[in-house]
């Protein structure tokens, strides 16, 4: 064995996309299951990566399987491509495919994201791959994967309406903000991971594939393109999603997410948009208008 | 204006480089050596094999040295090794009963076939500091000549009471088929033990120790008697596919435990003893007794007996034991989570400013006009 090895020919080292490919075709037919079972939760032999387990492994796991020397692939965190996950997610794809990496949500072809969907519509064609901590939306309710996979199979949801409604007349109205259960198909209760519940509506009938994957807990699922994407909800308190008072301040939008950021110890504010590329997007095409005008 | 973090690659490049720094400590003191690792580090590289999954004592140095002496983060790296490996086949089973004994001890029987070896062991040392150590020295420690070699013959402890079927029988499915194996296929529940035990061998020891302990302090009804600890060098053999016969490939150290449980037994088989097992590579005691005395609570669902305590809980331990799983989550809380936690601010006034506007006495009639 020799321990003395070059850390500077990792390609040679490593297959294309780090994985082997064997493992690549173990997650290609786990997706594919997951792909015909709309939001069911397929268990699959996660391999430990070289990143830390819970920082984005079943992700990982996915896009690996996924990527093709033509791929170009934008990875984001909080929707923003600089955050530091972001960016050590990219440099590793980087550095074992050499694939072309983009921050334009219109030019990738894979988009593996934490926590939010970009505010630009997805299209078909393009693939989003969310990095999933905790693939059970009923495992806060019931900790055993025992029960909870009885559940699923008998569609056992009341628990889950029961929740929602304690939550309604407790709080006077649904107090989940992220991770806000959906039903996918009308079959399956499944967890959106946690993006914010602004985000669920994109889900639903989005032209692109979405696939979800929890490298720590194992699970792959999946929402086909233009499926049926419900949050759960009641006739009389129907879903709806978060809302600011005021618009980004640095691109004006009033359509997009927003972040609080804190500008001073005198309760001093900003809110701006949570997707980067969308935001400088819009700050870009105020300032050519402008410049035109 | 603009005030959120920027830059993440260079800072990221930053911490590579200060991180290196801070590995290298004082530059005026020597660097460690990797092989001083491996010979004088030997626990700790045992257990970092054992939680990474891998007889390696070289790249245990390694990873020792790489991550500080930081085990979770040494066995993690070596696992992320180990799983770009391919796997060319299994060994034949290991027989710990023809292992080379360097430690034998039995606290069920006064003598047996064998004796008591005691061996390299801190268990009657005094906890008291050598300060000749602060020193280097190359002095060796006194060599004893043994009186008479170890006996050949070194039967297990669980083997001699199974004779008489006072022991629970543990046979191998037919076939012997080469087991799950829990870091390429994913686990499902109820879980075999191959799985239970394979997750413990490489589970956390200190969250086997806490179980272990658990059992003992009554949370899990068995009482455990320490049938046999061993320690040795084991040989292994394997078949390759060219080949119809199966070669020596070369030697580990391993621990092993067997635990002596009591069983009531039910109405269908008589009351007899009850195993519990705990394995690990290198000179691990504390850990094979843990796992032993974890192994024998899980199985419980086996045994008919009520699994209430935690350590008789195969999701439980399953889930939680594994160190690099749950420092890998515990840890990503680092990670930003701004987003989730807007939505959870906006929630927080909404409902805040809802029941202010309730609480507010309402503001008369002649007034709004």
């Amino acid at each position: 064995m020799s321990i003395a090895k070059s850390s500077q020919a990792d390609r040679a080292d490593y297959n294309f996309a780090y994985l082997d490919e064997q493992t690549k075709r173990m997650v290609r037919r786990a997706l594919l299951k997951a792909v015909a079972i709309p939001g069911y939760q397929v268990p699959f032999g996660s391999r430990e990566m070289p990143l830390a387990r819970g920082w984005g492994t079943g992700g990982i796991q996915i896009t690996a399987a996924l990527l093709g020397p033509t791929d170009v692939l934008k990875v984001i965190d909080q929707g923003a491509d600089d955050t530091t996950n972001a960016v050590s997610i990219r440099r590793f794809f980087e550095r074992v495919a050499s694939v072309k990496t983009t921050t334009a949500t219109g030019d990738a072809t894979i988009i593996q994201t934490r926590h939010r969907i970009p505010e630009q519509p997805l299209q078909t064609g393009q693939i989003i791959v969310y990095q999933v901590p905790q693939p059970e939306p009923l495992r806060g309710l019931e900790p055993r994967e025992e029960e909870t996979r009885k559940m699923h199979a008998w569609a056992e949801y009341g628990l889950m309406q029961v929740r929602l409604y304690e939550e309604i007349t407790r709080y006077g109205q649904a107090a989940t903000t992220y991770a806000y259960p959906v039903l996918v198909n009308n079959r399956y209760v499944m967890s959106p991971t946690p993006i914010p519940k602004f985000d669920n509506p994109k889900m639903d009938m989005m032209p692109a594939l979405q696939l979800f994957g929890a490298g720590r807990e194992k699970r792959i699922y999946a929402v086909p393109p233009y499926t049926s994407v419900k949050s759960l909800d009641f006739d009389d308190h129907p879903f709806t999603i978060q809302q600011w008072e005021k618009p980004c301040a640095l691109c004006g939008s009033r359509s997009s997410y927003l972040d609080e950021v804190v500008v001073d110890d005198r309760g001093g504010r900003m809110f701006i948009c949570s997707d980067t590329d969308y935001c400088g997007g819009n700050v870009t095409d105020v300032a050519s208008e402008e410049a035109s005008a | 204006m603009y005030v959120a973090v920027k830059g993440g690659e260079a800072a990221i490049s930053a911490t590579h480089d200060l991180v290196a720094e801070e590995r290298r400590g004082d530059t005026s003191v020597p660097e460690l050596d990797v092989s001083q690792i491996r010979e004088q580090m030997k626990l700790a590289c045992a257990r970092v094999m054992n939680e990474g999954s891998l007889y390696d004592p070289d790249l245990a140095a390694l990873a020792l040295k790489q991550s500080q002496g930081d085990v979770v983060e040494a066995a993690f790296l070596l696992r992320a090794f180990r799983t770009t490996l391919t796997r060319f086949g299994s060994t034949e089973p290991v027989d710990t009963g023809a292992m080379h004994i360097r430690r034998r001890i039995s606290a069920t029987y006064k003598d047996l076939p064998g004796g008591q070896i005691l061996g390299p062991t801190y268990d009657y040392t005094h906890r008291l500091f050598d300060f000749d150590l602060v020193e280097r020295t190359d002095e060796l420690p006194k060599a004893r000549t043994v009186p008479a070699a170890v006996d050949v013959a070194m039967p297990r402890v669980p083997d001699i009471l199974g004779a008489d079927g006072l022991m629970e029988a543990e046979t191998a499915p037919a076939g012997d088929p080469r087991p799950f194996d829990i870091t390429r296929d994913p686990v499902e529940f109820p879980a075999d033990r191959p799985v239970r035990l394979q997750a413990m061998a490489r589970g956390d020891e200190g969250f086997l120790l806490g179980l272990g302990y658990s059992v003992q302090r009554g949370f899990g009804g068995n009482h455990p008697f320490a049938g046999e600890l061993r320690m040795g060098e084991a040989s292994l053999h394997f078949t390759p596919p060219e080949l119809d016969f199966p070669i020596d490939i070369g030697d580990v150290t391993l621990t092993e435990c067997q635990m002596i449980n009591q069983f009531a037994g039910s109405k269908d088989a008589p009351p007899q003893f009850t195993r519990g097992y705990g394995f690990a590579f290198g000179h691990a005691e504390r850990r094979t007794m843990a796992m032993a005395l974890v192994d024998r609570a899980l199985k419980a669902r086996e045994l008919g007996e009520e699994a209430k305590h935690p350590a008789q809980q195969e999701e439980f331990v399953l889930y939680h034991c594994d160190n690099v799983e749950a420092s890998g989550f515990v840890e990503h809380l680092k990670l930003p989570h701004y987003v989730d936690f807007q939505g959870e601010l906006e929630l927080l006034r909404k409902i805040r400013g809802d029941l202010e506007r309730r609480l507010r006495p309402a503001p008369s009639a002649e007034a709004a006009e």
